[in-house]
């Protein structure tokens, strides 16, 4: 009983060292989405609060905290409350398997990518429970958009992981980073980092895939009736989710946490380092691509996600195969 | 669709030069200002708060004419007058009400002695309402707190009436 509870100690110590950082560096990286919009834009964006406005979003949520929670009279109470928590928990859940350094990872398992992508489609529960649970017209339409895009995108996602899984012969997201070693992934299967890429755009949720919260027509989808620390809950998720993204994006294609090059300067840097930096440069597309595409149309969206990528990275998928049988480059795996 | 056109989609041309335009701009400096720590520059037609004016020995420049309230476009002013004990006729009341007015600068335009004029200042947000019933002494007293620049402004603008 006390060993087990001493377990229990060090895990939660460890996990409380994983989502610390992990929540304060999505703080930083609303700052740094914004800044980059406005900049892109010639605005100036936040740059009141703290050196350069680094704590704007600090402000923010104490905005939001200490706002009122409406819960419209019509919603259903129980799952209204749900679906943010359940949306944040689920961003946070997937981080445990992330490595930022061979050693340093909460819980290095063996089907690590399994896992994430598992959790990362659980994601749309928190968004359909909350457009459901809204009892409106703008959530539920939002709602129902957005479980459509992040299924069909995941779809092609999915595809895109066995393209490199082929190429591993591992689920082991370290094992996955340490193949990696002689070529990053993004050389010889770079269609298939765009198309990632633009997948996660999608799956995220983000301009020009934002359809679910295109406030142009549907006020702010699924979250038009949160308010309070319930919207700032989904707000982060949201951006929890796109910091995994690019997480993931950094560890199937760009070598996660290894250095650029294996030369003696760059590997005196520690790996987490390494990590950030690319999971830094992904985000950093991804606030730029906010900044200057317009929003895509429902059935383009629709059409780009089943007509173009699916059949795409099919096709890639052959070939990666095919190349690797032909010239005897199936990775071994010892069962 | 012809074939270049295919080709420049599949390859995302487009995007790939609106990416290096967004990159481009990033580093191109802003186009607005710090607003509240530094001001754009304010043209002397400015039609901000309005304020009445007095001659330089203190008295009211306002001879109660009621051009002003006859010219409002939104009946925003009103204006009651009585002779002085000295003859003179000056307003008892004169109020804008902030909330009506359209600031569209006819009250000034109409003024046969630039009493009433429109100032630089656009800064005179309120928590409530109420506030924004400006009665004379509110208005008398914008203009001793403007008066240098309403006179500077004035005095630009002349040239072009």
């Amino acid at each position: 009983m006390i060993e087990y509870l001493q377990i229990l100690g060090q895990e939660i110590y460890k996990i409380i060292f994983l989502l610390v950082p992990i929540l304060v560096s999505v703080a930083m990286i609303v700052w740094l989405d914004r800044r980059v919009w406005g900049l892109v834009q010639k605005r100036r964006g936040p740059n009141v609060v703290g050196p350069f406005g680094l704590f704007q979003t600090l402000a923010d949520a104490l905005k939001y905290i200490f706002k009122e929670i409406i819960i419209p009279a019509s919603a259903n109470k129980v799952v209204f409350i749900l679906a943010p928590i359940v949306t944040m928990t689920l961003a946070l859940v997937a981080w445990a398997v992330i490595p930022m350094s061979e050693n340093l990872v909460l819980a290095n398992i063996n089907v690590g990518i399994l896992y994430l992508f598992a959790v990362s489609s659980l994601g749309v529960y928190g968004i359909i429970m909350g457009g459901w649970a809204s009892n409106s017209k703008y959530p539920f339409l939002g709602a129902i958009r957005s479980a459509a895009q992040m299924v069909s995108y995941e779809v092609s996602i999915g595809i895109i992981i066995i393209n490199v899984l082929l190429c591993v012969g591992s689920l082991n997201l370290n094992e996955i980073v340490i193949a990696q070693k002689e070529l990053w992934y993004v050389i010889p299967l770079f269609p298939m980092f765009v198309i990632f890429f633009i997948s996660a755009l999608a799956e995220t949720n983000r301009p020009p895939f934002d359809l679910p919260e295109a406030e142009a027509e549907l006020v702010a989808g699924y979250q038009t009736e949160y308010s309070g620390m319930m919207y700032a809950m989904f707000w982060l998720g949201e951006y929890a989710n796109i910091l995994l993204m690019c997480a993931m994006g950094s560890i199937l294609f760009l070598g996660g946490w290894l250095p650029v090059m294996d030369v003696y300067p760059l590997n005196a840097i520690p790996a987490p380092f390494w990590m950030i930096l690319k999971i830094l440069f992904l985000f950093f597309l991804f606030a730029l691509i906010k900044a200057i595409v317009p929003r895509y149309r429902y059935d383009q969206l629709m059409r780009l996600g089943w007509k173009i990528f699916l059949p795409f990275s099919l096709i890639y998928l052959v070939l990666t195969a095919s190349f690797l049988f032909y010239f005897d480059k199936l990775p071994k795996v010892n069962v | 669709m012809n074939l270049i056109r295919l080709l420049k989609t599949i390859f995302l041309v487009e995007f790939i030069v609106g990416l290096y335009m967004a990159i481009k701009e990033l580093f191109r400096k802003s186009k607005t200002i710090n607003y509240p720590f530094e001001k754009g520059p304010i043209s002397p037609r400015m039609r901000g708060e309005h304020a009445l004016r007095r001659y330089p020995n203190g008295e009211e420049r306002c001879i109660a004419c009621k051009l002003c309230e006859a010219v409002c476009p939104a009946q925003a002013i009103t204006i009651e007058s009585s002779e002085r004990p000295d003859g003179s006729r000056k307003t008892t009341r004169y109020d804008i009400d902030m909330l009506k007015c359209i600031y569209c600068g006819l009250c000034q335009e109409s003024c046969p002695v630039d009493a009433i004029v429109q100032g630089p200042n656009f800064e005179f947000a309120t928590e409530t309402r109420e506030e924004l019933y400006y009665n004379k002494e509110k208005l008398l007293q914008n203009g001793d707190r403007w008066e240098s620049v309403l006179a500077k402004n004035i005095k630009m603008d002349k040239p072009y009436r």
